[in-house]
């Protein structure tokens, strides 16, 4: 299920606006890569590249290669709405759909999709939920709206929705932003279950939280306002946490910068 | 700052001398008398200078007690209120006594036989005769102009909203403001040159298309803004999902906005109810019960209105069959905005738990 992703030389900009430059990094299959970097270096931009979200945005444009298992998914005739059924993204803000009931709202990806056996829906359903450890607080009111949930609940919802589809790889833009230490905790757990099945890419600005749940880190920066971020290195997040091989990350973890 | 000058004795800067509650209902009231009093006495035939003369003491009248009681401030803070309280009155008199002279006047000849039958075996200036041939040429033609009207309301949002980038969006912006601005004659007209141009007799659908013209950039504006509601994040939540485009758009995106949407549609179609001009030039009207609006003259209630009027040759009973038809014409426009309303609460996201 898990797959590789493989990227060279990847810009992205935003019309005029070069946003990231020349990104090359190898993400390893069944693993957790974590994304640190100070704001608008463009940890966000780069991860919506990986799933071909950039081009949404008015504007978006990207150069570059991204391969998923030796698939450029920038190559021609690559259809991104079959990118997207294989690389799921959570995002920031929880973001469930208000006119769907919890159960719906799982089977989203499905039931849109169209590729589904009505039969199995109730079973995918209750898969993915325990699968985002939410079964249990969700069980008796599934036909209930999901924006009635607390947000860490909402957040495990969309991630429920995420993995109902069984995407090969999983990107999370700082998923527990907005959430407290205790569902923050639940979500880490979770990414740990979740590796064991998929590629998982996760943007935090907590760095405990990356040293927590990472295998590998990657530490971006951009050298001034206004410039285009650039991946500094990417490393196991152990070393990049106690030896990192630039100055600039040294700096940034433990807090000295500028 | 030490504690000591906050001591719960002596009197207390955050308490001040207020009015009572019942004040503003007592100024009023004294203003109004005060103003009969001044009317009577002055002579003033009048009413409506007798409201006026009542506001202004009110407002003065609140702003001098206040500003002797409770000083400047609260004061500025009272009359500001009811400049609020004036200006509401004065928006609302005029509607209120519209409603009610249209009741009162209305109610005389509005029976179940009126609404079942035509005018067609009665002369304008006798008593009898009915609305139903006008009631079912409006339904018929405000229906059918909704029928083309919404959907190429709705889809031209759509295209603006979810895919318009560029000239064309911008070309089409600019013509659905020319037409929100076009006067309902000129669309008559311009149906009607047409009408002109191919030889054709006066018809209830070509007064449907004029309506169609008028209510199409209405529906586009408020739908287009309704759209606009949806947070992008449901988009790109459904998108990132793997869900094409044009799902997206039919599954989330117009489920979250249906009902004001629906509102919206409901309210446009409540404003081309009364047009009577481009129903004037193109359906005519007609004394007799036609249900086809494909051929032949129709009636519509706007133009049943204003004919009643202007052939009456000052028969009373063609003025009662006026005002019965007025009435019916404002329940079914308040029905219509009823509907709408409920429609927009029954369709609202849900929040509860
Ligand atoms: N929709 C957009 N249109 C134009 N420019 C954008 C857009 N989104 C982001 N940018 C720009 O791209 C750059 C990178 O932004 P990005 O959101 O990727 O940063 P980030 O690293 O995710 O920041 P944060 O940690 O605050 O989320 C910034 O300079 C930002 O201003
Ligand atoms: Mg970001």
């Amino acid at each position: 299920m898990a797959k590789r992703i493989d990227v060279s030389g990847l810009t992205a900009y935003y019309g005029s606006h070069k946003a990231i430059e020349d990104i090359s990094m190898t993400v390893e299959p069944r693993s957790v890569t974590a994304f640190i970097g100070p704001s608008g270096c463009g940890k966000s931009t780069f991860l919506r590249t990986l799933n071909r979200m950039h081009e949404v945005t008015s504007g978006g444009r990207v150069e570059g290669k991204v391969l998923l298992d030796d698939e450029d998914l920038y190559g021609t005739g690559i259809d991104p709405v079959s990118v997207r059924r294989e690389v799921g993204m959570v995002f920031q803000r929880p973001n469930p759909f208000p006119t769907m009931s919890i159960f719906d709202n799982v089977a989203a990806g499905l039931r849109l999709n169209g590729n589904y056996k009505k039969s199995e829906l109730a079973d995918i359903v209750e898969r993915s939920l325990k699968g985002a450890n939410l079964w249990n607080e969700v069980k008796d009111r599934l036909n209930k709206p999901g924006s009635g949930l607390s947000g860490g609940q909402q957040q495990r919802l969309c991630i429920a929705r995420a993995i109902a589809v069984e995407p090969n790889v999983l990107l999370m833009d700082e998923p527990c932003s907005a959430l407290d230490p205790i569902s923050t905790l639940a979500i880490e757990d979770l990414i740990g279950e979740l590796k064991e099945r998929f590629t998982i890419v996760i943007v935090t600005h907590n760095m405990q939280q990356a040293a927590r749940v990472s295998d590998r880190t990657a530490f971006f920066n951009l050298a001034a306002v206004g410039q285009p971020g650039k991946l500094i290195e990417i490393d196991d997040t152990e070393r990049i946490f106690s030896n990192p091989s630039v100055q600039a990350t040294e700096d940034y973890i433990s807090g000295r910068f500028g | 700052m030490s504690t000591a000058t906050l001591t719960p004795k002596g009197p207390s800067t955050l308490r001040g001398a207020r009015l009572p509650k019942w004040s503003p209902y007592a100024i009023a009231a004294g203003s109004i008398a005060l103003a009969v009093g001044i009317g009577l006495a002055g002579g003033l035939h009048s009413r409506v200078q007798w409201g006026l003369i009542a506001a202004i003491l009110y407002v003065v009248g609140t702003y001098a007690i206040a500003a002797a009681v409770e000083g400047k401030r609260q004061a500025k803070d009272r009359i500001a209120t009811s400049f609020v309280w004036v200006a509401f009155l004065l928006a609302v008199v005029p509607l209120a006594s519209l409603i009610w002279s249209t009741v009162v006047r209305g109610v005389k000849v509005l029976d179940v036989y009126f609404l079942t039958h035509s005018m067609g075996v009665v002369a304008d200036t006798e008593p009898g005769g009915g609305i139903y041939h006008a009631i079912l040429g409006t339904l018929e033609q405000v229906g059918l102009a909704t029928v083309i009207a919404a959907p190429i309301g709705v889809l031209t949002a759509i295209y603006l909203v979810e895919y318009g980038r560029g000239n064309l969006s911008k070309a089409i912006t600019f013509f659905v403001d020319v037409m929100t601005g076009i006067p309902s004659i000129v669309a008559g007209l311009f149906i009607l040159s047409l009408m002109l141009m191919f030889d054709m007799q006066p018809f209830g659908f070509a007064g449907s298309l004029a309506l169609a013209i008028l209510m199409m950039p209405v529906v586009v504006r408020s739908t287009e803004e309704m759209l606009k509601l949806v947070p992008n994040e449901l988009r790109e939540a459904s998108l990132a999902l793997g869900v094409p485009k044009w799902r997206t758009i039919l599954k989330v995106v117009l489920p979250t906005s249906i009902g004001g949407i629906t509102t919206g549609i409901m309210l446009s179609i409540a404003r081309i109810t009364g047009e009577t001009a481009p129903v004037l030039l193109l359906v005519w009207g007609n004394a007799f019960i036609n249900a086809n609006p494909f051929e032949g003259a129709q009636a519509s209630l706007p133009l049943y209105i204003y004919q009643q009027y202007a052939n009456s040759a000052g028969s009373g009973a063609a003025y009662d069959r006026a005002w019965a038809a007025s009435l019916t014409l404002i329940a079914f426009v308040m029905l219509l905005n009823l509907v709408a309303r409920g429609i927009a609460r029954w369709k609202a996201p849900k929040t509860g738990r």
